[in-house]
This record gives C-alpha cells, sequence and structure tokens, in this order.
C-alpha cells in the first residue's frame, strides 16, 4: 500500500444467497427439503439464480484524512461496502487493506440495554464501539454534556423518551476517536436541532483530518461534509469523483425513464421487503394537460390507481413530495386533508389529489407513494415519479423566485414604518 | 489524540477460507469487552426482580427439598454416606450452573442480533459472557453449600481447594456447549425450542439426585461419555472424604469436555463468517 492510504480495495466482492436476505434462517426441516430439491436438475437451476452480488468489482483507493461520500440507491450496496470494511460481514472476493483504528457507526444505540441507566449504557455502548474504559471515563461529562440528558442519567433509559435515547447514543458514537470513522445514515436522527449539531459534530471530525466514509440519502449532508463522492449502482462503483460531479450524476441518471406524465408502477422497484405490489398508475396532470412539466403557482393533479387482490379495511394513503437532494418538502394524505374519504374498504380505485396552487421554486422533485393499511404499511415507492416545475411570474412583479431562494415561496405583504415611530 | 505516537494497525480482509484460525490473541484483547458484557447480563438479569439475586440461591434450594423428599426419604435413593439434602445440593449446584448457562448461551447470538449485524467485535464473546455471568449464582449458592455442609455435620477438608478444577471444568462444559448450539443456533432455530427438552434428559443421565455408583459398573465407561458426570462427581468428591470416583469414567467424562470446547471453538470460528448474514 502506497503512503497515505487509508483504505485500499481491491476486486472486493460480496455474494449472498437471496435466500439468506429474504429468510433469515431456515429450519432443520427446510435443510432436508433442500437437500432432496437439489437431486433435481430443476431445482439446482432455481439454487444458481437465487445468488446476487451486493457487492461486485469494487476497486477503491481512500487517502488518509479524506472525506468520501457513497450514495445510491436502496439496495445498491452501500450499507454492505460498510459492513464489509467494518469486518462486520466478510467478502465473498477480493482484498481490503486498512492502515488505522476502524470505528463504525452503523447504528445508533447498537447494544443500548433498556433495563440499564444511561451511565452504565454510556460505559458498554463505548466498549462495544472499541473505546477502553479509561477512555470512555475521560470523556464521560463531555458526552453526557452533549447529548443533553444529565438530569436522567441515572435512569434506565427504557423510561427515556426515543429522542433523548438516540442524542446519547450518538453522542456515545461521536465520541470514538477512530482514524478511520464509517457512518451510515445516521445523521438523519432526532430533531432538527440535535441533526444539526450532528453534522456539527462530523465536521469536527472531518476537519481532526480522520478518515471518514460516510452514506446518506441527505444530499444536502453529504455535499456539506464531502469532497469525494462513490456512485453505487447494484453493488459496482459506476462514478467516482467531485462531490458535485457524482452528485449531479446520481440525480440525472436516477430515473430518467419515470419522467413523463404517465408512470407505470406495477414492477416498479420496491424499497421494503414485503412490500405488496398494489400501487398500478400515477398519473401527473395541470390543468387538463401534460403534468410533468408545471409551471409555479398553477394548479397540479396526482392521480393514483390501485388494486388489491382482497379487500383493503382502514385504508391509508399519502404523497410526499421531495427535492432531488431528498429533503421532503410537503407531505399530502387524505388523513390530512379529507379524513372520511377511505372509510369504506375498497380493492381497486383511483385516488385524485388536487394542489391548487403549486408554491414550489423552480427545479426537480420527486413523488414517494404509500399506501398502507391501519399502522402497516402495504406498498411504498420511493420516488416513484418526478416532475419539473418552472419559472412563472406568480408576483405579478416582473421578478420571480429562484431555485436560491429556498423550497417553496409565498405571498407576503411589505409596509414600512417612519423611523421615528419606533420609540413611543 | 491521547496516543497519537503509536502505529496505526494495519488490517488485511481476505474472503475466508479453509480451516478458520482461533484468533485468541483478538479474544485476549476483546477481554474487557468481555467484562462489560457480563456486568450487562448479570445487571439485566435481577434488575425488576422483586427477590434480586436471592432467586440464585432459592432455585437449588427449593429443588434440594423436593429431592429430598421424594428421592431421599420416599424412594431412599442411595446417597453413598452423606446425608441426602448435602448429596443432592451438592449435584444441584454444578447442574444448575450448567443448565442455566446453557439455556442463555446458546440463544445468546440471537438475543443480540442487532448488536452482531451493527458492530464488529469477536462473536466469542456472546455465549462466552453468558457462561461467565451465570457464575455468580454459583458463587452465591456456594455459600450455602458451605452452610449446609456445618450444619450436617462434614467438616470441610483442604480439598475443599479442588472444587476450583472442577468448576473450571464445568466452565469448559458449558462453554464447549453453548459454542456449538448457538452458532447452530443461527442457522436453524430448531435448536432453542430443542435446549429445554436436551436439557431434562440430560438431567437424567446426570448423576444429579443419585450417584453414579448406581449405575452398573459394566456400563460406567459409557456413562462417562457424559461430560457432567466429571463435573459432577467431582464436586462431591471434593467436599467430602469419600475415595475418588472411578478413573476411567471420570477421564474419560474429563476429556469429552476438552474435546467439546476444542471442536465446538472451530465449528463457532468457521460459523462466524456467516453469523452477520444468518443471524
Amino acid at each position: 500500500m502506497e503512503p497515505g492510504v487509508a483504505i485500499l480495495a481491491r476486486n472486493l466482492g460480496k455474494r449472498y444467497r437471496i435466500g439468506t436476505l429474504r429468510q433469515a434462517y431456515g429450519t432443520f426441516r427446510d435443510l432436508f427439503s433442500q437437500t432432496v430439491g437439489r437431486w433435481t436438475l430443476r431445482r439446482a437451476k432455481d439454487h444458481q439464480s437465487e445468488q446476487i452480488w451486493a457487492l461486485h468489482n469494487v476497486d477503491l483507493e481512500v487517502h488518509a484524512g479524506e472525506v468520501l461520500g457513497i450514495i445510491g440507491r436502496n439496495g445498491a450496496g452501500k450499507s454492505t461496502l460498510l459492513k464489509v470494511l467494518s469486518r462486520i460481514t466478510p467478502p465473498t472476493e477480493g482484498s481490503v487493506e486498512i492502515l488505522g483504528r476502524v470505528g463504525s457507526l452503523l447504528e445508533v444505540g447498537a447494544g443500548f440495554h433498556p433495563e440499564l441507566t444511561g451511565r452504565e449504557n454510556v460505559f458498554f455502548n463505548g466498549s462495544i464501539l472499541g473505546m477502553s474504559r479509561r477512555e470512555i471515563k475521560r470523556k464521560f461529562d463531555e458526552i453526557v454534556t452533549f447529548s443533553g440528558v444529565e438530569k436522567f442519567i441515572d435512569t434506565p433509559v427504557k423510561r427515556y423518551s426515543s429522542g433523548m435515547y438516540v442524542r446519547l447514543a450518538f453522542a456515545v458514537a461521536a465520541h470514538m476517536d477512530p482514524d478511520i470513522l464509517l457512518v451510515d445514515e445516521v445523521l438523519a436522527v432526532g430533531d432538527a436541532a440535535f441533526r444539526s449539531k450532528c453534522i456539527g459534530k462530523m465536521q469536527q471530525v472531518t476537519r481532526q483530518g480522520r478518515t471518514v466514509l460516510l452514506v446518506s440519502h441527505n444530499m444536502a449532508a453529504i455535499e456539506g461534509l464531502c469532497r469525494r463522492c462513490i456512485l453505487l449502482e447494484e453493488g459496482e462503483i459506476v462514478a467516482d469523483g467531485a462531490t458535485d460531479a457524482v452528485l449531479e450524476r446520481y440525480i440525472a441518471n436516477d430515473r430518467p425513464s419515470r419522467a413523463g406524465a404517465e408512470t407505470d408502477l406495477s414492477d416498479h422497484p420496491r424499497r421494503r421487503p414485503g412490500s405488496e405490489a398494489v400501487l398500478r398508475k400515477m398519473t401527473l396532470s395541470s390543468e387538463g394537460a401534460d403534468g410533468s412539466v408545471v409551471r409555479m403557482g398553477r394548479p397540479l393533479t396526482i392521480a393514483v390507481e390501485f388494486e388489491r387482490a382482497t379487500e383493503i379495511p382502514n385504508m391509508r394513503f399519502g404523497l410526499a413530495i421531495e427535492t432531488s437532494m431528498g429533503v421532503r418538502v410537503v407531505a399530502l394524505s387524505p388523513t390530512l386533508h379529507a379524513p372520511t374519504l377511505l372509510q369504506a374498504a375498497a380493492r381497486k380505485g383511483t385516488l385524485r389529489c388536487d394542489v391548487p396552487y403549486l408554491r414550489l421554486v423552480p427545479g426537480m422533485y420527486y413523488i414517494t407513494v404509500i399506501l398502507g393499511t391501519g399502522d402497516k404499511d402495504i406498498d411504498v415507492i420511493d420516488q416513484a415519479t418526478s416532475f419539473s416545475v418552472e419559472t412563472a411570474d406568480v408576483f405579478g412583479t416582473g421578478y420571480a423566485p429562484e431555485p436560491s431562494h429556498g423550497v417553496f415561496f409565498e405571498q407576503a405583504q411589505w409596509g414600512i414604518l417612519p423611523a421615528g415611530d419606533e420609540t413611543d | 489524540m491521547n496516543d497519537a505516537s503509536r502505529t496505526p494497525p494495519r488490517t488485511l480482509i481476505l474472503p475466508p477460507k479453509g480451516l478458520p484460525r482461533l484468533e485468541l490473541l483478538e479474544l485476549w484483547r476483546s477481554r474487557e469487552l468481555l467484562l462489560f458484557l457480563v456486568v450487562r447480563d448479570i445487571m439485566v438479569k435481577y434488575k425488576q426482580a422483586f427477590l434480586g439475586i436471592a432467586w440464585a440461591v432459592l432455585q437449588p434450594l427449593v429443588m434440594m427439598a423436593v429431592f429430598t423428599l421424594f428421592f431421599g426419604i420416599l424412594l431412599k435413593v442411595d446417597s453413598t454416606r452423606m446425608p441426602y439434602p448435602l448429596f443432592a445440593f451438592a449435584g444441584l449446584l454444578p447442574w444448575t450452573y450448567f443448565s442455566s448457562a446453557l439455556a442463555t448461551s446458546s440463544t445468546s447470538l440471537v438475543a443480540n442480533r442487532l448488536l452482531i449485524t451493527k458492530v464488529f467485535f469477536p462473536r466469542m464473546m456472546l455465549p462466552a459472557s453468558s457462561v461467565l455471568a451465570a457464575l455468580v449464582d454459583l458463587a452465591l449458592s456456594m455459600v450455602v453449600l458451605l452452610a449446609l455442609m456445618l450444619y450436617f455435620g462434614v467438616m470441610p477438608s483442604p480439598r475443599l481447594i479442588l472444587l476450583l478444577p472442577f468448576i473450571a471444568l464445568a466452565m469448559t462444559c458449558a462453554l464447549g456447549c453453548s459454542l456449538w448450539l448457538s452458532a447452530i443456533n443461527v442457522k436453524y432455530r430448531d435448536v432453542q425450542y430443542a435446549i429445554p427438552a436436551l436439557i431434562q434428559i440430560w438431567f437424567f443421565l446426570s448423576p444429579v439426585f443419585y450417584s453414579s455408583q448406581a449405575v452398573p459398573e459394566a456400563f460406567r465407561p459409557v456413562y462417562g461419555l457424559n461430560p457432567m458426570v466429571a463435573v459432577i462427581e467431582g464436586f462431591r468428591w471434593a467436599i467430602t472424604d469419600q475415595p475418588f470416583p472411578e478413573p476411567l469414567m471420570m477421564t474419560g467424562s474429563i476429556l469429552i469436555c476438552l474435546v467439546v470446547l476444542v471442536t465446538g471453538s472451530f465449528y463457532f470460528k468457521r460459523a462466524e463468517r456467516e453469523i452477520a448474514d444468518m443471524v
């Protein structure tokens, strides 16, 4: 390995049998039936096709002190890459050389035990993350102050609110001092204030010359923290370079085929395992015309067709509009606007949502669709379709809001008071 | 940072091939984590239990009373010149330790799946910590054992110190079995359903409420294939002044303990490669 290199992966690959993914464990009976099944040729063929490469031909060189962003769709292999690098799971082929102590933060609060107090959990979790007892003792006060749960540090964490729990857990992890830090999507926890504190802490870590590998769907965080980025698609690195360029490629490349007024949802990739493909078709229109391009301040109609073999009792439905950076801008749901709409159980139909006045600034937006029953999601399609918003003179002033002005625009009245009036 | 001058460790990650290595050095480096895991197991076990740690002593005491009534008084089982309650208690201690250690440690990997899929550490720490945590109960019961000995007028001899190697043997046996069972349980959850039955059968095959001398002499070497025979008979031998049990049976039993530990360690290390993907 050349000097200055912290991580060197060569031809790295990880193969899963789909069986191991889908069905986490077997029973002796399965073992038996599989063994019997293997005797027939047809089964043997099935067996072959049940293997997927979660990572394939990954060559990666990360220099010490570099902050690398890892992006890609769900299932692209981002988390698998971090798991292989942190030795949680071994690779199937290839090799990785790592120079330095590795700390991984793949989940906030891994190893927290609900019955133990905050104090006990800090020590335990710290030790799990690879800190020595002396190290934890030294940083204990700092950790507790960062988390802001001083008052409850001797209370069992099962009595914590979820926010407190996550804050304490992140605080422990944030105080690891590894040479190489692997972080998976943990910046999305807690409330907005704590989130910005976390990102601040991450910035501090990166400034200390630590090598960081960061997986996130929060493109803004990636943009803010990483100079270099890799894009994974189906387990392979398809782009590697400056963050701007790779992000642009990801966004542009993402789903060009999905744009358009009508989107067939039937064979769309489903993110959650166990999703039933119930959502069929989504149509965007604006004043009767194609809705894949809408002008600011105009109406937008989103129609979604669904069909299921059995009735959906207590149906829930939701649409979320997201920016290309993955920031959720607005949620639209009958639960919010028309609670009585979905009272009757239905098997199929088309739900129509009319937004009379679209207040988004120009840019590309995505729509995520969720259909569920009660508390359970039946079908979720992330970023099922996209549409773009074009500029328009919505204020009648000749000056239109621009993407740099924010995500949405607002009508406002202005006034000015003479300077003297303030004093009375 | 605190020790900036150290040379950073170099790690090479390769696909696992062939025979697993035990990586004992890595285990030794994680001893502090093992301690934390043991402390956690102990704390969690007795939090929110009204009688708390008293359960550790109550359980074998109650069993002793029941055994004394049925086997000692009604069935008149031969207790080799020892007072039956003491005889039963001395058998129950290692047995209770073994069965509770086995029950918790064989499910330890599955119970800690969140940890396993998100953090790297030597997985062997999990069954090992359960085996160690169960020692607390054993230690407390030992105090009761001493009290019972005094009560029945059995004076502790210097031989009592030889309890220690037999406790170590009990740990060896528990760890060996749980390395096998916990690793198999990751793949086949049948194990966790089979364990209560397994423990029950094993109990009757071990000299807990009867003495191994009740086994016909010709069968004793075969009987000695049960590793718990050496553990339990050794316990009884150490607290009394009786002659050492049949050497062939004892040696066989001790050897089996060691074989189970060594094979279990290798099997576990081999299974470890897949644990995070299967659990």
